[in-house]
């Protein structure tokens, strides 16, 4: 077909394949865009499918989503209820919730698809967020896709943000409950929360004009803005290549894999089916979210161990975890420290940190060249590092979003947890920062030894004198490249603090700042084996005798010094 | 002024400006005839599965392929008869249940046996030999560059920009002024809060009725240790206030303690050993609803913010700052409670002009 489409007019189309395919090219210029995209390769790991489990998810969101708003009816006003379920008969609740309700009860597969909507939702963030991990583990955010990682930020809090939308509109008691203390933390603004209350809510709160005011921004706002951030995502990753892991064969410069047309066409295509289908199994098994136990928003009654869906669980440990002495009358005035830094100025650093980390990185190394080879997270010590702290430090407020839960499972005092989790937030992520790069820069120097004396044989031998000795096989040169590929780094060295005349030089200071975060990064590196220390290694192996992989070997390396 | 130690690029490389450094130098410092890097051993030879030299297990793969396409069919004809087997007029929960399972499942093997199948099929017997493309680099080539600084210099130089600084001034100031009526517009997606923050509707004579029934309370009905939700009487569905508007600010507990119990600051404003509360919670509005005889605590369940009743309701853990407003109550001539004032401060989360 292509080539039909390729030499248009040089006959005429014979078959009808033939003729749809001259169709498409004489009005879209197909042919063009099969010949350049059609064969394009893709490099092949099972981390790289953690974007796709999100980017599928978000279609099926899509596709249920439609569904849902053909029964869903986005109005807060209050009516009394004569549905198919009936404990709720004769209730006043609001049609948001009744049509929830009677969309789950009454309609064949309205459940199934409430709940496909439900977990799709929780695992789109959950793949959203490790898929991001990922692509900072393996350094994928540097150069030059620094920018589709501030989309893929982006995309990240969008996500959790259209998530909260969508889990509040069907208006039950638990999801009521979060809109309350969404408008607390609206209320929380200083100078002029209350106003914005106001207009958020059309008055006080909860008011009729939220509901479907959240619908509209659910429904078309969020998932407008999140399309166009995919899309552009996913022009990016067109545009850049994807990255692909180290090995033989594998560079900088080139793309090693196998083509779109057909065998990711066939993957990708069926892996979509294949995450449709696991929603589908969960939605057909599991139950979620099952309003119609709730009842319908009221501010008065309570229900114990309320639990926002789990994205939402790190802010709310923030929330649960900050003292209410941060509350501050000033002037006539009241700042809310207590709700304005957990709720709005933590996750707005995480995200501000997030999106500046490739331009810190990049401004330690010094290294403005494009990287198409991912790390190996052991070989970036520090990166990996921070990322565990991060990661800990998420963790630590997300447990303490379930203070409550491992308080009545541990039999254990709330005050206790929440005062342990206060010290642990800052104690514990440094020491994981450590520890983690303790594990890597002993993972690296063990990729040294083997690289230098081999692999063991388990064979053990005596010589003459007596001395025992095991046997080491020397690394093929596959493997041998896995262990030595890598770029390393040594800090950046500080330039003369005075000029040639003896004038003090502009910025030495921010210089000083650089000279030091670029040693924090690379003060300790394990720089890997070069053919000279190889070389080396076997000479005195002749000997027997070890050659220790520490960092003495570094500096007896060639210096290469590049001038920036 | 950094070590960067390059990769060796391998033969197929291109000098697109995408060595790691960025800035292109390579260093040919070599010691004792050695290359400062190991070479690239280049594409590992590629190992064929068994469908590639076997004709039965490539015949099986494709069986199997089949197998998973004809499952998915078999999903879809489950959906189906699961659609229409189970009514859902007025069901039970077992019907509900059985409906969603086998609408559920079929579609379940619809989709994984068409995607089980796809990648099987990609996996087994589409080809598998690695095939490397090369990258070029983002970056344009100087020449490119130089062009694009040319287009864009014309079409500034064209449109007169520079020399006319009176419509760059103008159209900036037009550009500043221009977001200002829509957001005007959205001003009106709500009120101005007013006092309304700070108010509710108790007042002297409102009764304290039960919540939800909304029947009046005798004070002996409440024996010591035990909590009553209240509301306002007049509070209604339809009825002349806002319902959940209002209920979200005037939703209140009452309980007795024994009278010597009752905090100096709480006595003038209870009434033998009653003493009623604001249950909104003063941090984010939540209902704080737990109540603890043990130790006398109101735990919220949102946030955990903890009020010692013995205390005025003091917070004595949480996130909260402010204790929970006491609502003084008395009897009226029928014996039933009933509020001798307004709430004792503003229920409900804080705000900027809350003082």
């Amino acid at each position: 077909m292509t080539t039909t489409a390729a030499a248009p007019r040089a006959g005429a189309p014979q078959t009808t394949i033939d003729k749809l395919a001259d169709f498409a090219d004489s009005r879209l210029g197909a042919a063009q865009i099969i010949k350049g995209s059609a064969r394009k390769i893709f490099p092949d790991h099972w981390s790289f499918m953690l974007g796709e489990v999100a980017l599928y998810s978000f279609v099926i969101l899509l596709l249920s989503g439609v569904f849902l708003t053909f029964f869903y009816v986005p109005s807060a006003t209050l009516i009394e209820y004569d549905g198919v379920y009936e404990p709720l008969r004769g209730q006043y609740i609001s049609e948001a919730y009744a049509s929830t309700v009677d969309l789950s009860w009454g309609v064949r597969g309205g459940l199934l698809m409430r709940q496909i909507h439900h977990w799709a939702a929780l695992i789109f963030v959950a793949a959203t967020i490790v898929h991001m991990a990922r692509v900072f583990f393996t350094g994928a955010f540097r150069k030059p896709r620094e920018l589709n990682w501030v989309i893929g930020v982006l995309l990240a809090l969008l996500a959790v943000f259209e998530g909260f939308a969508g889990y509040s509109l069907p208006d039950d008691l638990l999801s009521g409950t979060g809109l309350r203390i969404a408008s607390a933390i609206i209320l929380a603004i200083p100078i002029i929360g209350s106003y914005m209350s106001f207009w958020v809510f059309g008055g006080e709160f909860p008011g009729e004009a939220f509901i479907p005011r959240l619908y509209t921004i659910h429904v078309l706002l969020l998932p407008a803005i999140m399309l166009a951030l995919i899309a552009g995502h996913l022009f990016l990753v067109v545009l850049h290549k994807h990255t692909q892991y180290p090995g033989p064969g594998r560079t900088n410069q080139n793309v090693v894999g196998y083509p779109l047309l057909p065998v990711y066409a066939a993957k990708a295509g069926g892996f979509f089916f294949i995450v449709f289908g696991v929603i589908a199994f969960m939605a057909a098994t599991i139950q979620i979210n099952p309003i119609w136990l709730f009842g319908g928003y009221d501010p008065s009654p309570i229900s114990a161990g309320s639990q926002p869906d789990w994205y939402m669980g790190f802010l709310d440990g923030s929330v649960r975890m900050t003292p209410g002495l941060l509350e501050w009358s000033i002037g006539g005035y009241t700042l809310s420290n207590n709700i304005l830094i957990p709720a709005l100025v933590l996750p707005g650093l995480l995200t501000g940190v997030l999106v500046a980390y490739p331009w810190i990185e990049q401004w330690a190394t010094g290294d403005r060249g494009e990287h198409h080879l991912l790390d190996r997270p052991r070989n970036a010590p520090t990166r990996t590092g921070l990322g565990v702290m991060g990661l800990v430090f998420y963790g630590i407020l997300w447990a303490n979003g379930g203070n409550d839960v491992i308080a009545t499972h541990l039999a254990l005092s709330i005050n206790d947890i929440t005062n342990a989790t206060r010290v642990a937030l800052f104690v514990v992520p440094p020491i994981a920062f450590i520890v983690t790069k303790r594990i890597c820069l002993g993972l690296q120097r063990r990729d040294r030894e083997r690289v230098l004396h081999g692999k063991e044989t388990g064979e053990v031998f005596r010589l003459d004198n007596g001395e025992v000795l095991e046997r080491h096989a020397p690394l093929s040169a596959e493997e041998r490249w896995l262990l030595v590929q890598h770029d390393g780094y040594t800090p950046i060295e500080a330039g003369p603090a005075v000029d040639a005349n003896g004038v003090r030089r502009p910025g030495t200071a921010l210089q000083g700042v650089r000279r030091r975060l670029s040693n924090f990064y690379f003060g300790d590196s394990v720089l890997p084996v070069t053919p000279a220390e190889l070389a080396a290694a076997h000479a005195v192996h002749q000997g027997h005798e070890a050659i220790e992989a520490t960092d003495d070997v570094q500096h007896n390396r060639p210096a290469i010094t590049s001038d920036h | 002024m950094t070590d960067v130690i390059h990769s060796n690029p391998v033969g197929d490389s291109e000098p697109s400006g995408a060595s790691p450094s960025g800035s292109g130098t390579t260093v040919d410092t070599r010691a004792g005839g050695l290359p400062d890097r190991f070479d690239n051993p280049g594409l590992p030879e590629h190992r064929p599965r068994m469908a590639d030299i076997d004709v039965a297990a490539a015949r099986r793969a494709e069986r199997q392929v089949a197998i998973c396409f004809a499952l998915s069919a078999v999903g879809s004809i489950v959906t189906i008869v699961g659609y229409f087997l189970v009514r859902l007029a007025e069901p039970t929960a077992a019907e509900l249940r059985t409906s969603n399972t086998l609408i559920g499942l079929g579609l379940f093997l619809t989709l994984f046996g068409i995607g089980v199948g796809a990648v099987h099929w990609a996996k087994t017997l589409m080809p598998d030999h690695e095939q490397i493309e090369l990258r070029h680099a983002v970056e344009s080539t100087p020449e490119v560059k130089a062009d694009a600084a040319d287009i864009v210099t014309v079409g500034i130089d064209e449109s007169g920009i520079r020399r006319r600084p009176l419509i760059l001034a103008s159209l900036g100031g037009a550009l500043a002024i221009a977001p200002l009526p829509a957001i005007l517009l959205l001003k009106d997606t709500g009120p101005n809060p007013g006092n309304s923050l700070r108010t509710s509707l108790w007042e002297e004579g409102v009764r304290l009725v039960r919540d939800p029934d909304k029947t009046p309370i005798l004070a002996s009905d409440i024996e010591v240790g035990s909590i009553v939700h209240i509301l306002p009487e007049g509070l209604v569905v339809g009825g002349e206030f806002s319902y959940l508007e209002e209920k979200a600010k005037a939703a209140a507990i009452v309980l007795r303690l024994e009278v010597e119990e009752v905090a100096e600051a709480a006595r003038p404003d209870s009434y033998s050993g009653l003493v009623a509360y604001s249950k909104v919670c003063t941090h984010m509005g939540c209902s704080v609803a737990l109540y603890e005889q043990s130790t006398q605590t109101l735990l919220c369940p949102c946030h955990q913010s903890s009020f010692d009743v013995l205390d005025n309701c003091r917070v004595t853990f949480g996130p909260a700052d402010r204790p929970l407003p006491q609502l003084p109550i008395g009897v009226d001539a029928d014996g039933y409670l009933v509020a001798t004032g307004g709430l004792k401060g503003t229920p409900g989360p804080s705000f900027w002009e809350l003082g």
